[in-house]
């Protein structure tokens, strides 16, 4: 469904990436490893873009939510596009109950219930990266792209967000800072190192010296 | 100009050209004992006279009435403006109404509306809504673009600027509205002058029956009235403050125009004399006599005056700064360096210059003086406030030392930058002095008005908005070639030192 073959990848003249070959099938759960500054958000980014036209859930690094608004409001604009301008603005003054009701069931899956009608700016960063996610998940969509979705929260809860966006989403591709969140959530591993592949590969064949490799100075 | 020049060379420049000028400037002392007024003025401002309290609370009711009605819709249509403010069309708007000035607004809107509630506010409204059209814009860029990208390219603009645009720009553009506020007062004040229901006409009139006290009261219950303003102006309060001001407008008795004077002065008022009376061929010596008769001659006064003005208000700023400084000036120093700022700060040029007026009667020497101590204390308190959240090693020297070493030197970039932003706001100011009876622009503008030839005032109006518009391109140039283009003052953007 998504296919990248040999590009040059990257802003301004000089590439991030270079010569990035790989596809992903449907149903595909690709963890992305690497250390900081080896093109992960810069490979999603162009991923993104390769979806074209599709509808995509989007869970920047560094979340973008609204920090004024509330919670549940910065969840309903996961599907602004979806309604029209009236619509919208009438769901900003007061959303109705069907879609509050919705936006509180997502908001309870990353466990946001009490703080629903807060202002994301008075939430910790652990609770905003999860509005994110709850945004991206009320979004919905046939693939979920996630740039360190779970970077803020501690392990257990991590695992948690990775099931439930395992629940969510068939397809996704998520960059990843934990090798050991990977391998619970991923079939799949790509590791990058100095903005290539080095290893694309199922999640299974992922060893303590290929890991070693990915992280090394 | 070449691509950076220095501060210095700058500064010199601007010295020089005010020597030049000095030479034309008319500064004689008029009035035949300014001494004796000055102490009469001393006297009525130390022993303030209350017993007209009932008139003048209603002027400060009006005061803020026009204040509050011109600032909201002048700031509504701003916001509804902001949006497209990169449309050449809205942008072009925008400037042109914010080239002209308050009372050369109210001056017009005076012969087409009469003396009634909307010209005051209409004279507030129509500038504000060009200058908030460009500030809001600015806000609603600065602000982050990240929730708004994330929202992808199919959400529909409206939606994308009401849930991703404007949350983020509301906390600054409501600060900014207050800031606004305030300058309405001011200017809702000064529009008194020119003969609505404000204090500046309750000021005006008791000069005129020399009844000193009672115009030291009027004074003091102004700088109250803006030393107050944050506390009674709450956001909560808006929608309340909004319609009892729209209530008391209402009450003003104003004697009706007559039917059709709007479309009059559209059709035939404004329509130069020669076209109106069907010889165009006359078109072109007309021009030429308003511009070597009032535009050209207004204009090398409105420049002297202000060109001396910025000279003396970059010196009084310079000394000033020092004053507010505690450890320049010891704690009671800088006390009382604050209040002699605050007052200053508070007194619009206009006002300042018409208390001058009274004392050494009419030449430039009012305004001039007027102009330098308005706008060298604004400088000097964004310039103190700036020098507070400097940090100095523990063992710095103290006072004059500390300012010349330290302060002065750290600060001379902001100083620099500030002079050059109120160098555009001073050639206004100097323009509207000439409302007074200084030759500057103002004069002939008002004298046309009052000869009721309308189609000059209009072309003297235009002459007034095209130097201001070149002057803010002369100067935001000259900052950007100074490494000047954006101020701060602290952490935030200080639009708030451009304006009023």
């Amino acid at each position: 469904m998504l296919k990248l073959d040999g590009q040059d990848i990257g802003h301004g003249g000089a590439p991030v990436l270079s010569d990035v070959r790989l596809s992903v099938r449907p149903g595909e759960r690709v963890a992305l490893l690497g250390r900081s500054g080896s093109g992960k958000s810069t490979l999603l980014g162009a991923l993104h873009r390769a979806m074209g036209d599709r509808r995509v859930a989007l869970v920047p690094q560094d979340t973008a939510l609204v920090p004024q608004l509330s919670a549940l409001r910065n969840v309903l604009m996961g599907r602004l596009d979806d309604h029209g301008a009236i619509r919208n603005l009438a769901t900003l003054i007061r959303p109705r109950r069907a879609d509050r009701d919705a936006a509180l069931a997502v908001l309870a899956r990353v466990g946001l219930t009490p703080e629903a009608d807060r202002a994301v700016e008075g939430l910790s960063g652990g609770q905003q990266q999860r509005v994110g996610l709850a945004r991206a998940i009320f979004r919905g969509g046939e693939i979920i792209l996630g740039d360190e979705p779970m970077s803020a929260v501690d392990p257990i809860q991590a695992e948690v967000l990775a099931q439930e966006i395992r629940a969510a989403f068939p397809t996704a591709i998520l960059a990843l800072h934990d090798v050991g969140l990977a391998h619970a959530f991923a079939t799949r591993v790509i590791g990058l190192r100095h903005g290539r592949i080095l290893i694309d590969a199922p999640i299974a064949d992922l060893d303590a010296a290929t890991v070693e490799e990915l992280y090394a100075r | 100009m070449p691509a950076r020049i220095s501060r210095l060379s700058v500064v010199a420049g601007f010295a020089a050209l005010a020597a030049i000028l000095l030479p034309f400037a008319d500064l004689t002392v008029a009035g035949h004992d300014p001494w004796a007024a000055l102490s009469r003025m001393a006297r009525g401002f130390l022993s303030p006279d209350f017993g007209g309290i009932e008139q003048i609370l209603w002027a400060v009711a009006l005061t803020v009435g026009f204040a509050i009605a011109g600032v909201a819709l002048g700031g509504v249509t701003g916001l509804l403006m902001s949006p497209f403010y990169g449309m050449r069309p809205v942008r072009w708007t925008a400037i042109a109404l914010r080239s002209v000035h308050e009372l050369f607004w109210a001056l017009l809107l005076l012969q087409v509306l009469g003396i009634g509630a909307w010209t005051g506010v209409l004279a507030i409204a129509l500038p504000y809504a060009g200058i908030f059209a460009k500030v809001m814009s600015e806000i609603l860029d600065e602000a982050d673009r990240r929730p708004s990208d994330w929202l992808g390219p199919k959400v529909d603009p409206l939606s994308r600027f009401l849930w991703a645009r404007v949350p983020l720009a509301r906390a600054e553009m409501a600060s900014y509205a207050l800031y606004r506020l305030e300058c309405g007062l001011r200017s809702s004040a000064v529009l008194g002058f020119v003969g609505l229901p404000t204090l500046g006409f309750q000021l005006d009139t008791f000069f005129r029956q020399g009844h000193y006290g009672a115009a030291g009261a009027v004074m003091i219950i102004y700088i109250a009235l803006i030393g107050t303003v944050r506390w009674w102006m709450r956001p909560r309060l808006l929608i309340f403050w909004i319609a009892a001001a729209m209530v008391l407008l209402t009450r003003i008795d104003a004697p009706p125009m007559g039917q059709g004077a709007f479309w009059r002065f559209l059709t035939s008022d404004i329509v130069p004399a020669p076209l109106r009376q069907g010889v165009p061929a006359g078109l072109w010596p007309w021009l030429w006599d308003m511009l070597t008769g009032a535009i050209l001659p207004g204009l090398a006064a409105t420049m002297i005056v202000a060109q001396i003005a910025l000279v003396l208000t970059g010196i009084v700023a310079f000394a000033g700064q020092a004053l507010v400084i505690p450890r320049v000036a010891g704690r009671i120093g800088a006390w009382i360096g604050n209040l002699i700022l605050v007052v200053l700060r508070s007194f619009p040029e206009y006002m300042l210059a018409f208390l001058f007026l009274q004392i050494w009667g009419p030449s430039m020497l009012p305004a001039i003086l007027a102009l330098a101590l308005h706008n060298g204390a604004i400088i000097a308190h964004l310039l103190g406030r700036q020098a507070q959240g400097l940090t100095l090693r523990a063992d710095a020297p103290r006072g004059l030392t500390l300012w010349g070493w330290e302060i002065a030197p750290r600060l001379f970039g902001s100083f620099v930058a500030l002079c050059l932003y109120r160098w555009e706001i001073i050639i206004r100011e100097s323009a509207i002095m000439g409302i007074l009876g200084i030759a500057t622009l103002g004069f002939y503008l008002d004298d046309a008005i009052a000869e009721l030839r309308m189609d000059r005032a209009v072309v003297i109006l235009i002459a007034t908005a095209l130097v201001t518009v070149l002057i803010d391109r002369t100067s935001r140039s000259l900052r950007a070639r100074l490494g000047a283009g954006r101020l701060t003052v602290g952490e935030a953007p200080s639009r708030t030192a451009a304006n009023c």
